[in-house]
């Protein structure tokens, strides 16, 4: 069923290329939602077999270079499964929000690439193999640089190219790193003389085979290309400029899901694999997760255009979540995979609103547009509901997420004792009050801001552009727009309008029961292999054995040889 | 004498196809001189044939050859529909047209694809070397022809300028090659390689590599430095890739790099990845040296290339570029010799080559296939903006061969990175993957503006491009694209044949033929 949800969308991208350019978006609506009902019935299967002993589920491999150990295989546990259904979601969202938008002659490429880019999504949370995860992880690159080059506002050139090349350059160090944990475990631990590449014998036997220093050294190699793709500060220069450039679609994409890869990546690699550097270098992530919540909220302050602002709070939340991470406890993690959820819902739906506008308007600068709660009732009530559910009000899905994420942080604390201590480590980890504390400004930069923002947009008289219908209707090419949000648009902002509200109610029943089981599981491996980490005489010593043995092979063969 | 004319029977046949073709190359009759490529197309896959089931020649490395050749053969054979139509196209047509008479004296078709089967063969000989002057015979037979071809493949006098620049250097690197085989040959006393790697581990057991041997070593890896390309012998790549027609550079950028690495190869092999605190890397002088050249290569190549706007040129320099990632699984070496490709070095490079080749021919083959108004090939990056608009398929071609040279999963390129990845950081070189992460990205840069180009971006509109005359290249371009992606589903078979083919026997100093009076000459040295 995996597999299929990876196959349907290339199948699909195929048919969008070979059909005529009118058919593109039916046929790219058609394949996005059968992907997300196929995808609803997964998750409705795995919560349905969940048990802890089982986490991984809907397994699958297929043998691909089997005498280099190279398989492709897949599998899904619930935090994968809960960002795949993410994925899927916003697939038929996105065409919708680009039924408009896109020209047709152009639509081809577009919903194509839309498509290719869904399959290495979702091949990235499902993979279970290192080079599945790194082909797709690498894959979806491209995609996005053509969106961004292809659809994009003026500046989309120089967008497309330093997206690229940031990401590219972080992943490429990020794999010497991935690979260097495969060669360590191959020759100290399994004994497969090469390199092992199956995710979970990587986990099982990485912390066990880095010393302290390789540990340290893996963590720096992959925080380089996870950082850049969350974007931890100082690595973030990049999201603004692509955001703002990027189409609609594009932006919820890159909002929605592209970012989580980073910290899905930091989930499922750096925490397992290096723990004992993770321990001991937490606080020093934690510090630059803070600087940017509180630097990338400041700049939201001051800005003028509504979509980089939008793009800025993105870095600013995506400190939460790499705070929650890696704050080590369970209710820390817990948040900050909630929070991987819910900012891709609600960020998602606030591009998608600035997008409508600025299908519009055709300008995002709020000193020339606002007021618009006369005019667009149903987008300023959509509005302000997505702005209070990004900002964290309770009652909403982002305050669950972003309480965890700081209550995390401030618990996270080796000395910290009070608390019920429901799970091994729930409290202790390596982080303390002031980082919480710290983090906590940061929630009301958020309020500032993003209230300031509907503010200006949303009440206050209506100001519009000089020139707004009529000279440049030409450019969009699509039909007329009636002034406030069509059926259409609707639609793709009501699933995810109800799914805050049901988060945000029933956050425990939802998601953090589903999630629970694999996420403690998760922090306890990491408590348990975090304290030992081979000194260099250990690892040299299960290498120097392994190799041996391997010699002892060798001259054997040579002795078979020599007569 | 037998065993070894057993393992020739490749270049034999295409010796005699080469004949043939220049025979049926000088027919007064159009329709006959036409014949010649797929003369020579028939004799290369009889050569694939007769490579593939000869292997343990003995030697250092018993079982390269079927690999080599094979390679060698297949991409032979896709640079074919590259070249063709590169020479006469003018003369024909003024055949045809009456303006003209036949005159062999002006035909040069028929030594155009002679001296390409020429050089091929010179390839597949220096596959099978196992004595330094048969190498260099070998490495010469390669060269000399390209001189020529890289001449007459344009009427353009850009082609004369590279064909000279390209012969001085060429004679330059190879008398740089030929004195450190001669220092070589003093240090252990015999031209066999097998033998020379006796002599040089049984140096290294008594004590210490003899200097002059070292110093041998070292002048003959800068002078074969030439042939891949890589600094300090790589100024002519630019030039010369840009002057020569499209086809011919593709050729220039596959064949004389292959003869460079299997002679590297060799010679590294010869002296063993045996020294060293631990025993598994090469002597510490040629090991810093080959360091310093690929770390050089890899910045120089990826660093000009930013910074040129002919497509030709960011090849040339990309080119360059990879020779630098290749010297790295040299460095790295066999590994444990039996182990999987991941930590071969050797079989990585070997790999590498044959993604390289595959790949090459496509980016070279879209530039022939596209013309400017003058008639010349395309070659300045505003010839190919727009292309998707216009030729879609040598869009998709482009960019796919590019992304394959840029390492993008899971295209084959990828996998050749990959290869070189791991087997270094098994050799545990970590500084030097680090090295090759880095200039991956920084390729990035120009590749994606390649791509950008042709697949991308809107034609220029005071750029005027047609279509080329000659339908075959936009049949290798499109070749060469899907080799790209299908050569995945044989990925396993190749990679296997690669760790076979890079099969390494260490040299023992007690092994049974070493003739002893080798060794006493190296005791007079000292």
């Amino acid at each position: 069923m995996l597999v299929l949800l990876i196959l349907l969308p290339l199948l699909f991208g195929v048919a969008v290329l070979l059909r005529p350019p009118a058919a593109a978006k039916w046929w790219a609506l058609g394949g996005t939602s059968l992907c997300l009902a196929i995808g609803a019935m997964l998750v409705g299967r795995f919560f349905a077999n969940a048990s802890p002993d089982v986490p991984f589920q809907a397994q699958g491999s297929f043998a691909w270079l089997p005498a280099l150990g190279l398989n492709l295989s897949v599998g899904i546990d619930s935090v994968a499964t809960l960002l795949i259904g993410l994925t899927l979601l916003l697939g038929p969202i996105c065409v919708g929000a680009s039924w408009t938008a896109i020209p047709q002659h152009r639509a081809r490429l577009f919903y194509g690439w839309l498509l290719v880019l869904q399959a290495a999504m979702v091949g990235v949370f499902a993979a279970r193999d290192l080079l599945v995860f790194y082909t797709c992880f690498e894959f979806t690159l491209l995609p996005m640089f053509v969106m961004i080059n292809e659809f994009g506002s003026t500046n989309r050139h120089k967008a497309a190219t330093k997206f690229f090349l940031y990401t590219f350059t972080g992943s490429i160090i990020a794999l010497a790193g991935l690979v260097y944990t495969a060669w360590a475990v191959g020759t100290r631990a399994t004994g497969v003389d090469g390199f092992t590449l199956d995710i979970a014998t990587l986990t099982e036997h990485a912390s066990h085979v880095l010393t302290a220093r390789e540990q340290a050294l893996v963590l720096l190699a992959m925080l380089c290309g996870f950082a850049v793709k969350v974007p931890l500060f100082p690595f973030h220069t990049w999201l603004p400029l692509a955001h703002t450039e990027a189409p609609t679609a594009g932006s919820v994409i890159l909002a929605g899901v592209l970012l989580k890869l980073g910290t899905y990546a930091m989930y499922r690699f750096v925490l397992p694999l290096v723990p004992h550097a993770v321990l001991e270098h937490a606080p020093a992530v934690a510090i630059l997760a803070i600087i940017g919540i509180i630097y990338a909220g400041l700049i939201c302050w001051v800005q003028t255009d509504v979509k980089k602002l939008v793009a800025y709070s993105s870095v600013s939340h995506l400190g939460f979540c790499v705070l929650g991470l890696f704050a080590l406890n369970s209710a820390g993690v817990t948040g900050s995979v909630l929070y991987m959820l819910n900012h891709g819902l609600s960020t998602g739906a606030l591009f998608l609103l600035v997008g409508f506008m600025y299908e519009r308007y055709h300008t995002r600068d709020m000193r020339e547009i606002g007021g618009l709660g006369a005019k667009m009732p149903i987008w300023s009530t959509f509005m302000v509901f997505f702005v209070m559910s990004s900002v964290g009000l309770p009652g909403l899905n982002g305050f669950p997420s972003e309480f965890l994420c700081t209550m995390g942080a401030f618990i996270s604390h080796t000395g910290w004792t009070s608390g019920a201590a429901r799970h091994v480590g729930a409290t202790w980890g390596p982080l303390g009050p002031w980082f919480g504390f710290a983090a906590g400004t940061g929630v009301i930069v958020a309020a500032i801001y993003l209230l300031a923002m509907v503010a200006k947009m949303v009440w206050g008289t209506l100001r519009e552009p000089a020139v707004h219908h009529g000279e440049h209707d030409h450019h969009a090419g699509g039909p007329h727009l009636p002034v406030d949000l069509t059926a259409r648009e609707i639609m793709t902002l009501l699933p995810i309008g109800v799914l805050c509200i049901v988060f945000g109610l029933f956050p425990t029943q939802t998601l953090i029961g589903a999630i629970e089981s694999d996420v403690n599981a998760q922090v306890a491996f990491v408590h348990e292999r975090s304290g030992e980490a081979p000194t260099e005489h250990e690892a040299h010593f299960a290498q120097q054995e392994h190799r041996q043995q391997r010699d002892a092979g060798r001259d054997e063969q040579i002795a078979g040889v020599k007569p | 004498m037998t065993d070894k004319l057993a393992l020739v029977w490749p270049e034999i046949w295409l010796f005699v196809t080469t004949c043939v073709v220049m025979v049926v190359g000088l027919s007064p009759d159009l329709r006959v001189r036409k014949l010649c490529g797929w003369i020579s197309a028939l004799g290369l896959v009889v050569a694939i044939g007769a490579a593939v089931p000869v292997a343990h020649a003995g030697g250092l490395f018993p079982s390269i050859t079927p690999y080599a050749k094979g390679m060698i053969g297949v991409v032979g054979l896709m640079l074919l529909p590259l070249l063709a139509g590169t020479v006469d196209r003018d003369l024909d047509a003024a055949i045809e047209s009456g303006k003209a008479t036949f005159s062999a004296l002006r035909s040069n078709r028929a030594e155009f694809y002679a001296f390409f089967l020429f050089s091929l063969t010179g390839l597949m000989l220096t596959a099978s070397a196992d004595d330094l002057i048969w190498l260099f015979l070998a490495l010469e037979l390669t060269s000399l022809p390209t001189y020529i071809m890289v001449t007459i493949s344009t009427r353009g006098t850009r082609s004369q300028e590279a064909g000279v620049k390209y012969f001085f250097l060429g004679a330059l690197g190879a008398a740089i090659f030929l004195y450190g085989f001669a220092l070589i040959y003093g240090a252990t006393g015999t031209t066999d390689l097998a033998e020379i790697a006796a002599a040089f581990r049984a140096q290294s057991e008594a004590g210490g590599l003899n200097t002059i041997g070292v110093a041998g070593l070292a002048v003959a890896l800068i002078g074969l430095c030439f042939k891949i390309a890589a600094v300090p012998m790589h100024m002519y790549a630019a030039d010369v890739y840009q002057g020569a027609a499209s086809g011919v550079s593709a050729m220039l950028a596959f064949v004389p790099k292959t003869a460079g690495f299997l002679a590297i190869i060799m010679l590294c092999g010869a002296v063993g990845w045996t020294h060293g605190a631990t025993h598994d890397s090469l002597p510490a002088p040629i090991y810093i040296l080959l360091w310093v050249i690929a770390a050089a290569t890899m910045f120089t190549g990826n660093l000009l290339a930013i910074r040129q706007s002919s497509v030709k040129r960011i090849l040339a320099y990309s080119s360059v570029a990879h020779s630098g990632y290749m010297l790295v699984g040299v460095i790295a070496g066999p590994g444990s010799g039996h182990g999987t490709f991941w930590d071969n070095g050797i079989a990585a490079v070997l790999f590498y080559l044959l993604t390289y080749g595959v790949t090459n021919v496509g980016t070279f083959a879209v530039l022939a296939s596209i013309q400017k108004p003058n008639g010349e090939e395309a070659d300045d990056i505003a010839d190919i903006r727009g292309l998707h608009g216009t030729r879609p398929h040598l869009a998709g071609a482009m960019l796919l061969c590019v992304l394959s040279l840029l390492g993008m999963p899971p295209l084959l390129g990828f996998f050749g990175k990959v290869g070189l990845f791991t087997s270094a950081i098994s050799a545990g070189e970590i500084p030097l993957v680090i090295v090759l992460g880095l200039n991956s990205a920084i390729a990035a840069f120009y590749y994606l503006r390649i791509a950008r180009a042709a697949y991308l971006e809107p034609a220029d509109e005071h750029v005027e491009t047609r279509a080329g005359p000659i339908p075959q290249r936009v049949f290798a371009a499109v070749l060469s694209a899907s080799a790209v992606v299908l050569l995945l589903t044989v990925a396993q078979m190749l990679m296997e044949r690669s760790v076979t083919a890079s099969g390494y026997h260490a040299p023992h100093a007690g092994m049974a033929d070493t003739p002893h009076e080798a060794l006493d000459l190296t005791r007079a040295d000292d």
